[in-house]
Order: C-alpha cells, then structure tokens, then sequence
C-alpha cells in the first residue's frame, strides 16, 4: 500500500508532504513509547503515535520512517510540521483513537511485522 | 589509521529538544560517505538511545565516532551518576528513567537493550558519582 492509501484509510488530514504520497509502506508501529518504536521499527513503516514532540520527528529521522501519524487529533505544533518537512516525513493527523486508527489499518491489508 | 575520520559532539544536558542532533548529524555524514543503509540504521539508532541517555540520565557529556571503512566507533562519554547495576540495566523494561522522561516518550527500559541489539560489540565502564563511557562498534 502507499502513503496515501494510509491517508484515505484513516481520512486523515496531510499536515506536511503531500507531494511524497505515492511512497510504498510495507509496515505499521503504534506507539507513545519511542523505545518501543527503535527495537521493533521495520523498513519503510508508518508510525502512529498520540505523542507530539521532536522525539518522535527524531526518531522517525533514524528509522527511515516514511510517514507519521497523529492520533486521537492531536496536533503537533508547526516546529514539529516543519523538522518533518525537512526531512522528508509525511506528517498525517486524525482523531481516530490508537486502536481504532491500527485496526483500520490492518483491516485494510498493513501488518506490523514478525513477532 | 590514516583513513579514519573523527567527528566529535557535545552533549549538552537537559536540552530535551536537541537532544538527538549530533546522531542525526553522524546519520547524514554516513550517508554522504556511502556506507551500506543497514550499518547507517544501526549507528543512528544506538547512537540516538546513547544520546538520549546523556541528556536524561547524566549531566551531558561528549560522542566521539570514528569512521573507518571496516567499522564505525561510537564512545559516549558522560559526567553522570554512573550505572549501579548493569545487569538490571541492560534487562529489557527495567528503567529508572522519572515520570517526566516517560511523558516525552522514553524510559521504556528499551535503552541499553537497543544499543546492544544495533551494534557488533558494546562495552560498559561505569563508575558511581563519576560518569559512564559506552563504547559501540559497528562493522561495515
């Protein structure tokens, strides 16, 4: 699936990157825990995170994370949109809760990766 | 060796939202050189939990990585209150990290494990109420 099958999925919102929708995902993590995502990250993942701070933009940078997702309509403020931007991460944001957002997800075809 | 390339950063405590800039700095410097994305991945990854650490654990402190074409060395050298129990410290989920650090993200016990897991070699040398030195080696 790509970028923006994520994004029509969830009918989430494009915060920043709306010219790298097309980008391949083959992965999904949910997590508010940024350790969690550094050991269990695969290539080419979507994270999805309630958390909104520069960490998380951080640790996406280190994983190659391809896309980044808000949950429960959070919304990271626009020195967070921008260090994305930068670094070419799409930013997505929807008020769907962490377990509705990951289940819509799966549902639509996107695994977490081996145990 | 002739061909080896010094970076060195310091670390700057409680800066929270810098913290992470001297390992995204060495990530795109390795890039740059053309080392392979999987030996990238690691070096950012455990040079970003080592980073991390400094910032939340000690009182800042200074990365030295040297970058060969066998291998990457990262030696993490902090002022802190040193590791009383390393073997608890490398167990995954155990942390001492406060509530605030769990707020922004961190203290999931993931730390240590996730160096250790990123890298081909890592050595502890801690001392109480002196500081810790890390050092990780990542092979090309």
């Amino acid at each position: 699936m790509t970028v923006r099958d994520v994004k029509d999925t969830l009918k989430a919102r494009v915060l920043t990157g709306e010219d790298l929708l097309d980008q391949e995902v083959r992965s999904a993590c949910g997590s508010d825990m940024m350790s969690d995502v550094l050991a269990f990250s695969k290539d080419h993942s979507v994270l999805l995170t309630g958390l909104c701070n520069p960490q998380v933009i951080r640790t996406a940078e280190m994983l190659d994370i391809v896309c980044l997702i808000f949950v429960r309509g959070k919304k990271p403020d626009d020195s967070i949109i921008e260090m994305a931007a930068d670094r070419g991460i799409v930013v997505l944001a929807t008020g769907h809760r962490m377990f509705s957002a990951c289940g819509m997800l799966y549902g639509a075809g996107l695994r977490g990766g081996a145990v | 060796m002739d061909d080896a390339i010094c970076l060195t950063y310091d670390i700057s405590p409680d800066d929270f939202t810098r913290a992470g800039e001297a390992s995204s700095d060495v990530k795109k410097k390795l890039k740059q050189m053309g080392v392979g994305p999987e030996a990238v991945r690691k070096v950012a990854i455990a040079m970003y939990e080592g980073e991390i650490n400094m910032v939340i654990h000690a009182k800042g402190g200074e990365i030295r990585v040297e970058i060969t074409p066998e291998r990457i060395v990262m030696v993490l050298d902090d002022v802190g209150p040193g590791i009383p129990n390393v073997e608890k410290a490398m167990q995954a989920g155990y942390s001492t990290a406060p509530d605030e650090v769990r707020s922004l993200g961190f203290g999931a016990g993931m730390g240590l494990p996730n160096m250790k897991q990123y890298t081909d070699s890592m050595e502890i040398d801690t001392r109480i109420g002196v500081g810790t030195k890390i050092t990780m080696v990542v092979n090309i």
